[in-house]
């Protein structure tokens, strides 16, 4: 519609018959042309703020537009028109600057859509690859990828080899490299290389296509406070209405009628709320945490209580050698022929050694002899490698001096699994293996504990020894091991039930019962549909860091909302007690304020995109 | 009865939702109940019967109020 779409254009014009209206009167003191110029405005003005009164009408919608039309109306017809024409333009003014900050708000949500594919180079049964739409792609199309371009679905490589940027997905901006059979998804940049993809999933389907969807959803769903706010405005512009109009029949004064009506409009109190929460969705969706609606910040901002599963989550979990100790000489080759033996096994333990001591001269290995529960005996250039526990020392008569024996029981003691290497019935190497602790968790507990969250309680099913060390170590609230994923979501359960608010972490695959029955599940996915479905926060890429980014950012975002609440009320407040009690009070200054508090209110929740964790939090200042 | 999600230019206040919320829910051959608008993704959601009611007839209604339809798409 021409007057709609022109908006911006009348609001210039508007402002400027209203300009020439001032300076006339103030230059020239022609009170005539200052009446005309006023009314033109008016009538300008007020045209497409009619038509949409008219519009919501229609659907039997009273809005706000129909309340400032009839206030503008009203002061025609009593011949002010100064004031009609300055309200025109403030609310005129005050939609374009609105829209204007909104969409700052939304910058964060948007670059993330933004990155959805589009198109994509589909194979042909001519041969050819020809661009099409990316919703054209279906299941088991053969697409083309090439350098620079973003892989359009989720998809297996077929034939070529490239690197590609997961960011988008994972949050880990380190290129991964595809080769033939590798996984791809949609959204991620190919750096390097040219690949032919078969699409596995498609649109929504895609592991980018759910993210995108649950952090659209997110930003517009809805607490129980503001389903109140929605239900409170819908009956509040007619009391509105009526209120003005009683005044007007019973005491005859059109200026208290218009004037109440323009301060009637609920402005900032519906849209304060959702801003906060698009901005700090949008500032979780930035930085690798995905947050899925209003009601979860809520939750996760009263939050007192975290438990953790151990496994996976506060460690690394896989084991891997904590420590070496060498004995006696020769240790190249004790180290070749370790690495020899150890090759043949598939033992996780066997494992984490020889990721420790990498690529080495690997030795033909004749007689392997397996004792289970204590390791490997085996011949290896003539030499007999015993790699095993104490026990298979002890069998094997492995002399340990005193040195060793106290390396052994210090390592046990914190912990590890004990791996002693003996070359021709002498110990060389003591290593001590062990699921470690993440780098960075404790550091980021710290930030938890001064976050305000007094519980930290870890479950786990490893046995209490391993438990109480890990718990030691982190300063943990409460541990406790041998727990099965029933015990788990029974103790959840229990701590529920006894007032706490809790957040459960785990990685989302065996512990989905805990994550669902907590206040908060709170998933350690690398972007896995798993995680994404059952909880109600998802940290990308894994990574325990964005834990407290997480819980700082909601703290932040309700506690905005809470200001956005009070502005909006204490505003209405104070223009009703202008109107009550001061002589001062009209249409034009109602109108600035209620302008005003809108923008106050969007200004302060557009600060939640910058928000980050404080220095003092970040840095730890020794243990508590 | 397919269900449609019509991508709309942004939307700026609260009551262009509620608009076009009534204008919708007030279509012959769209579910009432399934009308949904989102406000700060600025997108309308519906379940439609395409025996009453064409996409070009919704859309339409949304484009009479004043509000732009970028996409939509129908599944």
């Amino acid at each position: 519609m021409f007057v709609l779409k022109h908006r911006n254009m009348i609001t210039i014009i508007n402002g400027i018959l209203i300009a020439a209206a001032f300076f006339s009167k103030w230059i020239t003191g022609n009170m005539s042309i200052f009446a005309w110029l006023m009314a033109t405005a008016s009538v300008l003005g007020v045209l497409p703020i009619a038509i949409q009164a008219y519009q919501a009408l229609r659907v039997k919608v009273i809005s706000i537009d129909v309340l400032v039309t009839l206030a503008v109306l009203g002061a025609f017809a009593i011949r002010n028109f100064e004031e009609s024409a300055v309200v025109t333009f403030l609310f005129l003014f005050g939609a374009y600057l609105e829209q204007r900050t909104l969409n700052k708000t939304r910058t964060a949500i948007k670059e993330l859509t933004e990155m959805a594919p589009e198109s994509a180079l589909k194979h042909m049964d001519d041969g050819g690859f020809v661009e099409v739409d990316v919703d054209e792609v279906e299941v088991g199309d053969v697409l083309l990828v090439k350098t620079g371009a973003k892989v359009p679905v989720d998809g297996t490589v077929i034939s070529g080899e490239g690197s590609v940027n997961e960011a988008n997905i994972t949050g880990e901006s380190i290129p991964v490299a595809k080769a033939k059979g590798s996984k791809v998804f949609a959204g991620t940049i190919l750096d390097n290389g040219t690949i032919q993809i078969v699409a596995d999933r498609v649109g929504e389907d895609t592991t980018f296509g759910k993210i995108i969807e649950l952090v659209e959803e997110a930003q517009d769903s809805k607490s129980e406070a503001e389903r109140f706010i929605d239900r409170f405005s819908k009956y509040y512009t007619p009391v509105v209405l009526v209120l003005a109009f009683t005044v007007w029949l019973i005491w005859r004064d059109i200026e208290l009628a218009i004037t109440i009506l323009v301060l009637g409009c609920p402005g900032a109190l519906v849209i304060g709320v959702p801003v906060s929460n698009v901005a700090g969705i949008g500032n979780g969706a930035r930085n690798g945490v995905l947050l899925k609606g209003s009601e979860v910040i809520r939750d996760l901002s009263r939050l007192d209580t975290i438990v953790f599963d151990k496994t996976g989550t506060l460690t690394v979990g896989k084991p891997s050698v904590a420590e070496r100790i060498y004995y006696g000489g020769d240790i190249e080759e004790a180290l070749e022929l370790l690495a020899s033996v150890e090759r043949e096994s598939d033992h996780p333990l066997a494992k984490a050694v020889l990721e420790e001591i990498g690529d080495r001269a690997f030795y033909p290995v004749d007689g392997t002899e397996v004792v289970k529960g204590e390791g490997i005996i085996a011949k290896v250039r003539g030499h007999r490698v015993v790699v095993g526990n104490f026990a298979l020392m002890e069998r094997e008569k492995v002399g340990l001096d005193e040195k060793a024996r106290t390396d052994a029981a210090r390592l046990e003691g914190n912990g590890n699994s004990l791996v002693f290497t003996a070359v021709d019935g002498e110990l060389k190497i003591l290593m001590g293996i062990r699921d470690q602790i993440r780098t960075g968790v404790k550091e980021d507990l710290f930030r938890l504990r001064k976050l305000g969250v007094r519980n930290l309680i870890m479950l786990s099913g490893d046995n209490q020894g391993t438990v109480d060390l890990v718990s030691h170590e982190l300063s943990l609230t409460e541990a406790y091991g041998n727990m099965l994923p029933e015990d788990k979501s029974a103790f959840i359960k229990k701590l529920i039930e006894g007032g706490r608010i809790v957040a459960f972490v785990g990685d989302g695959i065996n512990d989905s019962p805990s994550l669902a029955l907590a206040n908060i599940g709170i998933a350690m996915g690398g972007g896995t549909d798993v995680a994404i479905e059952t909880s109600d926060v998802v940290l990308m890429n894994s990574d325990f860091s964005r834990l407290p980014h997480a819980l700082g950012l909601a703290k932040a975002t309700a506690r905005n909302m809470k200001q956005n609440i009070v502005i909006a009320v204490g505003v209405v407040l104070i223009l009703l007690a202008g109107v009550i009690f001061g002589e001062w009070m009209n249409m034009s200054i109602g109108m600035l304020v209620h302008e005003g508090s809108i923008l106050a209110v969007i200004l302060n929740g557009m600060r939640l995109l910058r928000y980050m964790l404080r220095k003092d939090t970040i840095q730890e200042k020794g243990t508590k | 009865m397919k269900s449609a999600t019509i991508q709309l230019e942004t939307l700026v206040c609260p009551s262009c939702m509620l608009k076009i919320e009534g204008a919708l829910k007030g279509l012959n051959g769209v579910e009432r109940d399934t009308v949904k608008v989102l406000f700060n993704s600025s997108k309308a959601k519906l379940d439609f019967d395409e025996e009453k009611i064409t996409l070009a007839e919704i859309e339409g209604a949304i484009t009479r109020l004043g509000y732009g339809v970028v996409k939509s798409t129908v599944k």
